[in-house]
């Protein structure tokens, strides 16, 4: 039995809830955002996770992630709005052990 | 108002999406008309808009058809019912009138008259993301050089294009109006493009052979013209030029909002219509139906083989509330074949009946 992941997750409001993630459904967190209803439905994962609407762009807050934007994510984020330093692509951030702790705020509607 | 002719039809489809598409299928078998209308120019919906050339593997009978085909294939399919079309139109307002029909009208002012509406409006109206420069809404009216889509390509023969963008459409629309307008030049943020690997090439190609003006890492940041556009303004790096055009071209992409159906009167949740899907996928206004992603219901999979399904059973209803009371058999294909409204037929071959020695 794989465990859980814990996820810090600021909304859009600026809320932040702590939300437990599983790590064997094959996840990313942009799903987790919609599983959890963290933001309304159609404002999130709108291309459905091929990293071509930024819908689900967040900010990076702890140094707990050790993955890079991919090249997809880069051309995608180049093009958004409101991107910072710390943005990625919720959807291009796989639910693994590796990102417990992880904490994130999502970034203003595109 | 415009003077156009009121269109008639039997069911008016709001949304050119794959479940729209397969709607028409389904309706001509029980001979009612279908009209669609979609807010793009094109028909497909997010298959061809967002994703043209990616595989989809779940549409039962296909292990990988690339979205692009899918919509081919789906209007090879309805072509003998003759679907109407209004596209790059918005549905602005309904009417519903007293003998249960309705009227549509779009943004741009035409009326359609429908026994019934099925709104297959998938994530909403796809709107163009657009770039955060002074005086563009100015420019991006009454054609004075601002244009987020391309309807008519005609439009630029001979003209000078600026293109910006760094995805599929902004290479797609490069490499097609290379041959029609006078120049196209295209602008991107970032040296690598992102799209089908034939465009890319194929646009490095045109480059090579001078045929498409390439400026990158580079971004169109304002416009001069007093009456339309005459010159763009670009930086590239810490330096800047300015480039004489006709049209400026942005295609970062298209944002799906509800639209105007939102004020509809239908019941919405998380936004999605609320639909009976216990029965036929009806609103809570009699006669509009909601078909595909656009629904929500308990148990609701967006996926376009659930769309399918939707609209099947959307056809039967409307079937059952154009003709109250006439018994419908269901019939399969195989056996019935397909009577197109175009007069044409197709059927199965007959068995032959053959002794064998």
């Amino acid at each position: 039995m794989q465990k859980d992941v814990s996820i810090k997750i600021t909304d859009r409001l600026g809320v932040t809830h702590k939300v437990q993630a599983p790590t064997d459904m094959n996840m990313n967190i942009m799903e987790v955002i919609r599983a959890y209803e963290l933001a309304p439905e159609g404002t999130v994962g709108i291309c459905g996770g091929m990293a071509m609407c930024a819908s689900c762009q967040c900010y990076v807050l702890n140094d707990v992630l050790r993955t890079e934007r991919n090249p997809d994510e880069e051309a995608m984020l180049c093009e958004a709005y409101h991107v910072k330093e710390n943005s990625r692509l919720g959807c291009q951030i796989p639910i693994t052990e590796a990102i417990d702790g992880l904490e994130i705020e999502i970034a203003p509607e595109q | 108002m415009s003077h156009k002719q009121m269109i008639e039809t039997d069911i008016l489809i709001i949304g050119a999406g794959p479940t729209g598409l397969f709607a028409v299928f389904e309706a001509g078998l029980l001979k009612l008309k279908c009209h669609l209308i979609d807010a793009l120019p094109q028909i497909g919906g997010q298959l061809s808009e967002l994703y043209p050339k990616k595989p989809i593997y779940d549409i039962p009978g296909y292990p990988e058809v690339l979205a692009g085909d899918l919509v081919n294939n789906l209007m090879e399919q309805i072509k003998q019912f003759q679907p109407g079309f209004t596209l790059a139109e918005n549905a602005e307002t309904i009417e519903k009138l007293e003998d249960g029909t309705f009227i549509v009208i779009t943004n741009k002012g035409t009326k359609h008259h429908a026994k019934a509406v099925a709104i297959a409006g998938g994530l909403g109206t796809f709107e163009p993301r657009k770039p955060i420069l002074k005086d563009l809404d100015f420019y991006e009216q009454h054609d004075r050089g601002i244009d987020y889509f391309i309807k008519d390509p005609e439009k630029y023969r001979g003209k000078n294009v600026v293109i910006s963008g760094g995805g599929d459409s902004a290479l797609d629309w490069s490499i097609f109006l290379s041959e029609v307008a006078a120049s196209v030049t295209l602008v991107h943020r970032r040296n690598e493009f992102r799209g089908a690997l034939d465009s890319v090439e194929k646009v490095q190609e045109l480059k090579d052979a001078g045929k498409i003006k390439l400026i990158t890492p580079a971004e169109v940041i304002g416009f001069k013209g007093s009456e339309r556009i005459e010159s763009v303004d670009i930086q590239i790096n810490a330096a800047r030029m300015n480039i004489p055009t006709d049209y400026f071209i942005p295609l970062f992409g298209l944002t799906p909002k509800l639209g105007a159906i939102a004020n509809w009167g239908l019941e919405i949740e998380k936004n999605a219509i609320k639909v009976n899907n216990a029965l036929d996928y009806q609103t809570n206004i009699d006669g509009i139906y909601a078909i595909g992603d656009v629904n929500i219901y308990p148990g609701k999979l967006k996926l376009i083989l659930c769309g399918f399904h939707e609209a099947t059973l959307m056809c039967q209803s409307v079937y059952n509330r154009i003709n109250p009371g006439k018994k419908y058999v269901l019939k399969y294909t195989t056996v019935s074949g397909v009577d197109g409204f175009d007069g044409t037929r197709k059927e199965a071959e007959k068995a032959v009946v053959k002794s064998i020695d």
